[in-house]
Order: structure tokens, then sequence, then C-alpha cells
């Protein structure tokens, strides 16, 4: 019991955070219309490519060879997730802004 | 928490930035205006997180290192990523999503994977296992690894490589199968020393199988709310490894797309009228419920000219697309079907059912591509509510999303799911390939109804055809 009280003293600005981005998180997309939900989907997933910096960090650290390659894969992934993730999220919203000009 | 330098702090503070612009980003791709601007929004945000990275980041003291190493991997990962999305056809994009949410998430299991060894043994020595590091490593492990392999069984559902295996067996098994893996978690963090790393690679396969087989029994047509589902649980894991990092950049970008994908997952959900929990462990589809089908009943078909002249002559058409429509990219002709109506004073509209295609909002983004205005397309309800009105419908490479068994079979798998009620219109007119049922598996009563007649073929082809024989009236 102890030890869960010692362990959410010493992150509690981190467990502040987490608390009110799930909130955050919940209030932002709540009133979205169903038009939207693909690329909001696409969009949210590209956004937590955001693990590509944790891959960069034991990357940037890695002292052996498999560390090393398995840091690659890692940095090579969570890249294809952030890159492809926001293209194609802008090929899919493409089109809406093509009609908007129009009209 | 490294001491204070200048560069930490502008590292801190380009992290705050990032975190802003993922917000306003996210915030912005949710009204149809400004989608576009937030999207890039957010791609600007992690574009700062990833430079500041890695000139600023340190650890111990020590800078990132390897960066050549580094760098030919995000050029690697970039090319691959850009040309994957670029060539990817409109019709495949959730096959696209779904596969990069996998990387996503083999990533976080990766990282996991390298920083069990690095667990610092003081903290070990002072309190066994049992503590925050070696827990956020398990959970991103667990987590990143079912994103993977389950966004894997997704997209090989989406492309119809892998079918549905639906056993009440696999439920239980499932279930223990989840159990055991939380066993596993708290009998490492109990034990008093480090385990041996092949008990860690151990329980990664087993999160990977697990993805699979949870995966497996939820039916095809479940695929964009399980694709959702994943996306959030990716964001999760983004999460644990912010915590691992104390990195607050992958700590609120992690838990936004965690608890707005939730969000997201729920109302897909409701848009089908049924629980997250319903589609998880309700096999969709198939076992014996329909069997209420009977060999006598009889499908009638409508000759092109025919069909010319019944929409020619119309008030009111509605037209319902589905996946058919995306698989025969049809989008265009439809619109110039649509446009050849008008300017015989038809008035057409589209009915859009919420989970028609393979993901929500999939017909609107394909119609939106063919120039469709806006204001033609009606959501179901409203559609529903001018059926009777209604002149002749067209269903075009829809099935499951116009099924009458939704309300008036308690027995079908697809009660009580709201669908475009086609039948209610004064003709019906059905474009298929063939007599195949949808993507649920499902009878359908619509293409025996009186009111219905068939056209046979793939929907580009009817549709050139139906626009040629307009034309020549």
């Amino acid at each position: 019991m102890e030890e869960a009280l010692r362990f959410f003293y010493n992150n509690r600005e981190l467990i502040f955070i987490i608390i009110l981005s799930i909130f955050l998180g919940i209030e932002v997309i709540s009133h979205v219309p169903a038009v939207l939900h693909t690329p909001l989907m696409s969009g949210a997933n590209a956004i937590h490519g955001v693990v590509i910096i944790g891959a960069i960090i034991v990357m940037g650290h890695a002292d052996n060879i498999l560390a090393m390659v398995l840091g690659f894969i890692a940095v090579v992934l969570g890249t294809l997730n952030v890159v492809g993730g926001f293209v194609v999220t802008d090929r899919m919203l493409e089109m809406f802004k093509k009609k908007k000009t129009k009209n | 928490m490294e001491t204070f330098t200048s560069q930490i702090s502008i590292l801190e503070m380009s992290y705050i930035l990032a975190s802003v612009l993922f917000v306003l980003g996210l915030k912005k791709l949710s009204h149809p205006a400004t989608a576009r601007n937030g999207n890039l929004w957010a791609a600007g945000g992690m574009l700062l997180a990833i430079v500041f990275t890695i000139l600023f980041h340190k650890k111990d003291g020590a800078h990132i290192g390897n960066i050549p190493w580094i760098l030919a991997a995000l050029l690697i990962g970039t090319v691959v990523g850009w040309l994957a999305a670029k060539k990817v056809k409109m019709t495949a994009m959730p096959q696209m999503v779904s596969l990069f949410n996998g990387m996503g998430g083999a990533c976080a299991a990766l990282i996991s994977l390298m920083e069990f060894p690095h667990i610092p043994e003081e903290l070990i020595a002072h309190h066994g296992m049992l503590n925050g590091e070696t827990f956020t490593i398990m959970m991103g492990l667990m987590i990143g690894s079912v994103s993977f392999s389950g966004s894997m069984i997704a997209l090989g559902k989406l492309d119809d490589k892998i079918g549905d295996v639906k056993t009440k067996l696999m439920r239980y098994f499932n279930l223990a199968f989840l159990l055991l893996l939380v066993a596993m978690i708290v009998f490492i963090l109990l034990m008093p020393v480090k385990p041996d790393m092949i008990w860690i690679y151990l329980f990664a396969a087993l999160a990977l199988i697990y993805g699979i087989t949870f995966v497996l029994p939820i039916g095809g047509a479940d695929m964009p709310v399980v694709i959702s589902l994943l996306n959030s649980f990716t964001g999760v894991a983004a999460a644990f490894g912010g915590f691992l990092y104390d990195n607050q950049v992958m700590l609120t970008g992690g838990i936004l797309v965690g608890s707005s994908g939730t969000i997201l997952t729920i109302l897909m959900c409701k848009a089908m009228n049924r629980s997250l929990l319903n589609v998880i462990i309700g096999a969709f589809g198939g076992s014996a419920a329909g069997a209420a089908y009977d060999g006598d009943k009889t499908v009638k078909e409508i000759s092109l000219s025919d069909a010319a002249v019944l929409l020619s002559y119309s008030q009111k058409v509605l037209i319902v697309p589905g996946y058919g429509l995306a698989v025969a990219q049809a989008q265009h002709l439809c619109h110039e079907l649509d446009d050849l109506l008008t300017s015989k004073g038809v008035e057409v509209k589209y009915g859009i059912h919420p989970v028609a295609g393979r993901m929500p909002g999939h017909m609107n983004v394909l119609l939106a591509e063919a120039d469709v205005p806006y204001e033609k397309l009606t959501e179901m309800e409203d559609a529903n509510n001018e059926m009777n009105n209604t002149d002749v419908v067209i269903v075009v490479g829809a099935n499951d999303v116009v099924n009458p068994a939704a309300e008036d079979d308690p027995a079908s798998p697809i009660y009580g799911m709201p669908v475009i009620k086609a039948w209610e219109a004064r003709n019906v007119i059905v474009m298929k390939r063939s007599m195949a049922k949808g993507y649920a598996a499902i009878e359908n009563n619509l293409f025996f109804h009186p009111k219905n007649r068939m056209l046979f073929g793939d929907a580009k082809a009817s549709m050139q055809k139906l626009i040629a024989e307009i034309k020549n009236l």
C-alpha cells in the first residue's frame, strides 16, 4: 500500500496531466459530425505516433547491436505511423476542401 | 529529472507547444471547415517535438547519439509512409489507417522490450520488481503488442483475406487469455529480482497472440469500431511510454488519442445502436440466426431502359451508396447520373447510413471526392422521414444498411440496428453484382420485396449504361 502511495506521490504531476488530458480529449471531440469520423480517427491515429519520441530516445542511447537493431526498427515504424497517418488524413480532407472553395 | 540547462528548458517549451498544437489540431479536425488545417497543425506539433528531441534531449547527461542512424530510420519511414499514403486508393483508406495504427503499436512494444533491461538495479534492490517503471514497461508492452497484431488481423479482415471465427468457446478462451496476461504482469511485479529476458519475450509473444484471438471472432462488419478501439489502445501505449520517460508530450499526445479515441468508438457503436461490449463479445452475422429464408422467394430484374424511364419521370430519387460503390469506383458516375437527372428536374439526394462502407463517414469522403455537393447528402433519419414521398431509391452496392430484417426479424443478428427504410419508397432499384450476401453475411429480404427490382452487374458498368440510356430517351 505504501508503495502505491509513494508511486502516486512521486508521479503526482504526471497523474494530474493524465486526468486533465482525458477530460480534454473527451471535450475536444464530443460534437463531431459523422462526416468527420473517419478523418478524425485517422488524424488521432497520426498523433499517437508521438510514441516515436520514445523510439528516438532509446535509439539515441542504444549501446549494443540488439538495441541498435530494435531501435532502428522502432524509429522506422514510428515514422511510418506519423508520416503515413498525417498524409492519409490530408488526402481525405483535401476532398472536403475542394468542395468548400467551389461554394 | 535532469538538472537545469537552457537546452532542457527549451526542449520542455517545445513539448508544451507541441501539446497545444495537438489539442488545437484535434479541435479543428472536428469541424469540416477547419479540419485540414487541424491536421497540419498537429503534424507541425509532431515535427517540432521530433526535431527538438534529437537536438536537445539528454538522459543522464548524455545527448542523443547514433544520430546518423536515427536520421536514416526517419528517412526510410518518411519515404515509405509518404508513398504508401499517397498511392493508396480511396477505397483502401481504412486498411491504411489500420496498418499505420499497427506500426505505432509495434513501436511502443519495441520501446518496452528495449527498456526492460534498463530498469535500474538500485530500484530493484530496494523494492524488488514492484515499481512504477516495471509496471509502465509491462503495460506498454502488452497494449502495444495487442494493438499491433490486432490491427494486422483487422487489416486482413477489411481486405476479406481473413474470415470470421465464430465460436462461443473463443469468448471464454479470450477471457482466460486476458487473465493469464494480467497474472503474468502481477507475477513479474512480485519477483524480488529481475527475471530473465526470456520471460519478457514470452509475455510479448502471448500478447501478440491475444491481439489475434481478440479480433478474430469479431465480425468483419464491425472492423471500423475495432480499428477505432485499437487506435485508442495505441494512444494509451504511447502514454505509458511518456510515463516511463517522464516525457510530457508523449503523455499528452497518447492520452488525448486514448480518450478521444474511446469516445469516437462509443459514438460509432451508438450509430449502430449497439454497445461496445456487444460488438466485442457478441459475434456479428452468420450463426444459425436469420435462417428463416425459404427458397420460394423470387427476385425481379429490371431492364436498363425500364430503369432509365422510371428515373427520368420521377420527382424524387434517393441514392443509397454502400461499399460496392467504393469497390467499383463508381462515385464519379454516380454524380454524373445525379447531374443528368437534376437537369431533367428530378430531385436527387443521397441517403448516407452512418456505417455504410467500411468506416464511418466513408461514403461522405468518397462522394466529396466526386464533387457531390454537401447539401445533397442526407443523414439516415432525414432520409427515412422523406421516404414516403420518394419515388425511387437506388441502392448502389449497399446491403446490410437497407436490410428490413433489422426492423422485423428479432432473430437476425442485425436486429435493432437503425437502417435506411428503402422499402417505404414507391420503387427500389438495387444495383448489385450478384445475389451474394453483404458484409455481415446475412440474407437481405429487401431483394425479394415486391417493390424492389434488381439491376445486376458491376456498379460502374451498370451506372455507365444507365446514364447512356437516360441520355437516349
